[in-house]
């Protein structure tokens, strides 16, 4: 029997009816049209489908919406402001980090989830940070070297006009 | 695309409803805490229960509290990244931060919790595949087949034991609270395990695992190794917790050894363990005490990597670790 839930999706609320066993990886792609959360694996065992539950990356794959009604759910759509990328995806796309791209927005929301933990990981950090999501193209260092270069722009952009970042904030 | 089956969701409000919600529904139902284990497994159909009952929200199962004086109590739905970054477990056990922070990925240790590793299900290259692969090959005994696919001729399953945890608990002499309609037990950790990969917890259908108790740690320092083919991802498919207390003029005062991955249960060392108690420790002893420690495992052609090297690591491991453990000036373990 479906289920009326009340989802909290990239600031958004959306009333969604539910089958408890459809995944919350499901749920954004086919009912709210959110395809920007990739779908890999669907085991736990790739990194793809990562959101943000509350700011911390989770797998949305094996994930519950049910279980998340009061929870904050970032996805990639969640990540530009006003129509303008974040620093991380800006820097993706400037340093090469992104090559087949599949595994780019899992990529962008656990370093997002690092950066405001640590906004000046070293480099053993954004690869413990990243263990999570596989990338089968780029063999990661242009990933990292792009984490690292968007570090830099924000910490120069918090020290200017201390503007915030709406996909940083709770 | 691998969906899950269909099932009821309960969301039961606190730890009492949800034994009475699981004595109610019976066999039939399974609880969750963080899915990571359960949902990936009834989506390759190992398990599929028609009802699921949610412990996510349950305030009995949080919490981690007490001292390395007194002991430390873990709710069993604390989550892993939770475990491993917790300053005094960090601290004074060491092992079962490392134990934590080496399951699978970061995602993951933010959704799945101790006690749900703890239970985890036990694992086979046979077994851990999909319902169309396991059609292709006529499925196995743990799940609707009749014989083992490792062994054949054996009357038993063998799927492994791969929680990183619960070696390390071992080691550390934990005690688990159960609770259910019946009733509640606490027993030492050795307890919850059968040698046996069909039936691998004497957890009783209707019953949570409820919280972890962890025995002072004063004077004792621990450590936990893995092996596995991967730095991240992987299920160990050998660990090593070690915990050594040792005595003012140097000697052993106590040790356990427990190995993960090398059977159905986490397997304690018993013999080497006795050999190391009241001795000075010399590298000749501890060569002799990591070959005993490695007879205890008999791995099968069931998991990552070869037999023969897995084997032959053993005794490696649980050396590296016992030199670990007995080069750190610091109470604090090694990493």
């Amino acid at each position: 029997m479906r289920e009326l839930i009340t989802l909290r999706v990239n600031g958004e609320r959306y009333e969604v009816a539910v089958l408890p066993h459809r995944t919350l990886l499901e749920v954004l792609r086919e009912d709210l049209g959110l395809t920007g959360t990739k779908h890999g694996c669907e085991l736990g065992e790739c990194g793809a489908c990562t959101v943000l539950l509350d700011g911390v990356p989770v797998l949305s794959c094996l994930t519950l919406p049910l279980e998340v009604q009061d929870c904050e759910i970032t996805t990639i759509e969640g990540l530009e402001e006003q129509g303008r990328l974040h620093p991380l995806q800006e820097t993706f796309a400037e340093l090469g980090a992104a090559q087949c791209g599949y595994c780019t927005p899992g990529m962008l929301l656990s370093a997002v989830a690092l950066l405001r933990q640590n906004p000046h990981p070293t480099r053993e950090e954004i690869k413990q940070a990243l263990s999570g999501n596989l990338c089968r193209c780029t063999g990661y260092t242009k990933i990292y070297e792009a984490i690292e270069a968007a570090a830099e722009r924000l910490s120069v952009a918090h020290q200017g006009e201390r503007r915030p970042d709406a996909a940083l904030q709770p | 695309m691998l969906r899950l089956p269909p099932f009821r969701y309960l969301a039961p409000r606190t730890l009492g409803e949800a034994t009475r919600l699981l004595a109610e529904e019976g066999p039939q139902a399974m609880p969750v805490a963080g899915g990571t284990d359960l949902l990936p497994n009834m989506k390759r159909r190992q398990f599929t229960p028609a009802v699921l009952i949610g412990l996510r929200h349950l305030r009995e199962l949080k919490g981690i509290s007490g001292s390395p004086e007194m002991g430390m109590r873990i709710g069993a739905g604390e989550t892993l990244t939770s475990i491993s970054n917790h300053p005094l477990i960090c601290a004074h056990y060491p092992a079962l931060a490392l134990a934590a922070a080496a399951v699978s990925t970061p995602q993951l240790r933010n959704a799945g919790t101790i006690g749900g590793n703890i239970l985890l299900d036990t694992r086979c290259n046979y077994y851990n595949q999909t319902e169309f692969w396991r059609h292709s090959i006529g499925y196995c005994m743990k799940r609707d087949g009749s014989i083992c696919l490792v062994a054949p001729g054996s009357p038993r399953c063998w799927a492994i034991s791969s929680a990183d945890t619960a070696p390390v608990l071992v080691a550390l002499q934990a005690r688990v609270r159960l609770v259910s309609v019946r009733g509640e037990r606490e027993i030492p950790i050795q307890e919850l395990f059968y040698d046996d990969g069909m039936r691998p917890y004497t957890r009783e259908a209707d019953e949570i695992l409820q919280e972890i108790w962890l025995p002072p740690a004063l004077g004792w320092r621990s450590t936990y190794l893995k092996l596995r083919r991967r730095g991240s991802f992987d299920f160990p498919i050998l660990g090593v917790a070690v915990a050594l207390r040792r005595e003012p003029d140097g000697r052993i005062g106590d040790a356990r050894i427990a190995l993960g991955a090398v059977a159905s249960h986490p397997v304690e060392a018993e013999e080497a363990m006795a050999r190391l108690r009241g001795q000075q420790p010399t590298p000749a002893l501890l060569q002799e005490v990591a070959t005993l420690a490695a007879k205890r495992a008999r791995p099968l052609d069931n998991a990552d990597l070869t037999i023969t090297y897995r084997k032959q690591l053993t005794p490696v491991y649980v050396r590296r670790a016992l030199d670990l453990l007995l080069e750190a000036e610091q109470g604090s373990g090694a990493e």
